[in-house]
């Protein structure tokens, strides 16, 4: 296991240098990290503290978060399918942020689209706990995710259908498609505490998760706490996701992805699974956002849109080789 | 010493009484075959036993915080599930969980009882396997090895010995006997009661919403039990290589 750590820990450090140093404004790597160290005046400390600093923390804190939330659902569900937006938080998230922007709030008052979407995760939240019970099982939360979700979407949908016009829809759709680009370090500190406190709630279940590799009965049984385990769950993931898209937008398939192509590496047990995928999730943002700087740095290509082109074919590559080992 | 003690124990699922003031004790040295027929609530009455399915009446366990379970009794499922494919080692290990703390990995001690429940169930060559890549047999083995991993006073295992080979099922029973010989005890719910009849010390016949019987095999597996429960009649003879059952037709 120690090879794979320190190799996953200097492939995000070597990336996240690397978003400190490539960027738009050309400055010279060795100057800007001594800028974004000392400090001083002119423009290159300003770039390199309020532009590419938030941007490369945002990177590894959204990726780490997506990567981890994601190897916890599939740990709890036993399914490596299931991915951190399933409990529905991601998408109420959404709605919450784009009704901050069609409100016209989020012009208005710059923190308004996070906190509003942290409000819609909120409720996506306490919404999922009350349809899934205090004691349901995995297939009640799948359920109730499911409806969240499809609720969110269809809400989100109406917003656009009712925009007052093409600039308000085009916004909201952009915004939709998540991205890095133009984050200060308030967001850095508004998702900051959110992302500590779910993590450590979805680090702290790695022995029951492992012990869910036997199924719920036999788990209960040496001594698991389900109902706890279940609510630090959702109330992790829900932290960690609704952080994420109330900074960044919905990025999608790190969470599915990152897990996916980890889990031979650590022996497929969930327990390792966890900080592997928080570390492969937050080394494949870095790189991602990386990519859309590099690739077409004047038509903003969004971060998430990259992530879906890159991951679903993964995806895809990975279904074909389960269907091989299983033949 | 009584290490399960149920009294008065009634299980209702939705709506439809399964178990009726079940009062029974395990005490240690037992090996208790629990036999009854299809649907007559074996699961159901270890289950809610170990505090797993809501009920009246008072189980022992079931009485434990959760933690302190987990040290005293040993739960095999029937439903053989194991989610990730990870290696047989890994998959035995998991039974130290309840006597880990915290983020504690896995002691000495720990690795030792590993070990020793490989050796027993005779799992040694395939350790570093992948415990999903096995046969269904070679996987019930490795979650029996995980329950004695938990070294537990009580073990209880839901047709541990459905789908093994002749040869794996009499060495299950064997070792399941001679737990019992060590002073543990087992409760095993069995559908093969030729096996049961020679390798277990006590039956309990679940039957009518409770226990029909219960006591030594020659007592429990009599013809009017067989044919009152069971609706079969079959062929008990003790012979110098021990008590030898058969069923032989079915009671219209």
């Amino acid at each position: 296991m120690k090879p794979l750590a320190l190799g996953l820990g200097v492939l995000v450090a070597a990336l996240f240098l690397a978003s400190l140093v490539i960027g738009p404004a050309g400055i010279n790597a060795v100057e800007g990290l001594r800028a974004l160290v000392t400090g001083g005046d002119g423009p290159v400390p300003l770039v390199m503290r309020e532009i590419r600093l938030p941007r490369a923390l945002l990177g590894l804190m959204i990726g780490a978060s997506l990567g981890l939330s994601g190897a916890a659902m599939q740990g709890y569900l036993r399914n490596p399918l299931a991915e951190p937006g399933l409990i529905g938080v991601s998408g109420s998230a959404a709605l919450g942020a784009v009704l901050a922007i069609h409100t016209g709030l989020a012009a208005t008052l710059s923190l308004a689209l996070p906190l509003a979407a942290l409000a819609g995760a909120g409720t996506g939240v306490l919404l999922i706990l009350m349809l899934a019970g205090p004691r349901g099982g995995a297939i009640t939360l799948i359920l109730a995710g499911i409806a969240i979700s499809a609720l969110a979407g269809a809400l989100t949908s109406l917003v656009l259908n009712l925009s007052p016009n093409p600039y308000a829809a085009s916004e909201i759709v952009f915004w939709m498609m998540g991205s890095l680009a133009d984050r200060s370090m308030t967001h850095v500190w508004l998702a900051l505490p959110l992302m500590l406190g779910g993590g450590a709630a979805l680090l702290s279940l790695g022995r029951g998760l492992d012990a869910l590799t036997l199924g719920e009965d036999a788990a209960e049984a040496m001594g698991l706490r389900l109902a706890r385990l279940r609510l630090s769950l959702v109330l992790g993931t829900a932290a960690m996701v609704g952080a994420a898209v109330a900074v960044a937008g919905a990025i999608g398939f790190v969470g599915l992805v990152v897990p996916h192509l980890l889990r031979p590496l650590v022996g497929a047990r969930p327990s390792r699974l966890l900080w592997a995928s928080a570390l492969g999730g937050a080394a494949m943002l870095l790189a991602a956002d990386l990519a859309v700087r590099l690739i077409l740095p004047e038509r903003d290509l969004k971060l998430g849109v990259l992530t879906a082109i890159v991951g679903a074919p993964l995806f895809l590559h990975l279904i074909y080789k389960t269907r091989g080992a299983q033949a | 010493m009584t290490l399960l003690c149920l009294r008065d124990l009634s299980v209702r699922l939705r709506g439809r009484p399964i178990l009726s003031n079940v009062t029974l004790d395990v005490a240690e040295g037992e090996f208790v075959g629990l036999i009854g027929p299809n649907g007559a609530g074996k699961t159901t009455l270890m289950r809610a036993a170990l505090g797993l399915l809501p009920h009246e009446g008072r189980s022992s366990l079931a009485a434990l915080p959760p933690e302190a379970r987990g040290r005293k009794a040993a739960w095999m499922p029937q439903a053989r599930d194991i989610a990730w494919p990870v290696s047989v080692e890994t998959l035995v290990a998991l039974g130290r969980t309840p006597h880990l703390a915290g983020w504690q990995g896995l002691r000495g001690t720990d690795r030792a009882h590993v070990d020793r429940a490989l050796a027993t169930m005779g799992l040694e060559g395939l350790r570093r396997r992948t415990a999903t890549r096995l046969s269904g047999g070679e996987q019930a083995m490795a979650l029996i090895a995980r329950a004695l991993a938990q070294d537990t006073p009580l073990l209880m295992a839901d047709e541990p010995i459905a789908g093994l080979d002749p040869a794996n099922q009499i060495a299950t029973m064997a070792v399941f006997a001679r737990l019992a010989g060590e002073g543990r005890a087992v409760l095993a719910s069995l559908h093969d009661l030729g096996l049961a009849a020679r390798h277990c010390t006590r039956l309990i016949l679940l039957g009518e919403d409770g226990v029909a019987a219960d006591g030594p095999p020659e007592a429990v597996l009599t013809p009017d039990n067989l044919a009152r429960i069971f609706h079969v009649t079959a062929h008990y003879a003790t012979t110098p290589q021990g008590p030898v059952f058969q069923p032989l037709e079915v009671i219209r």
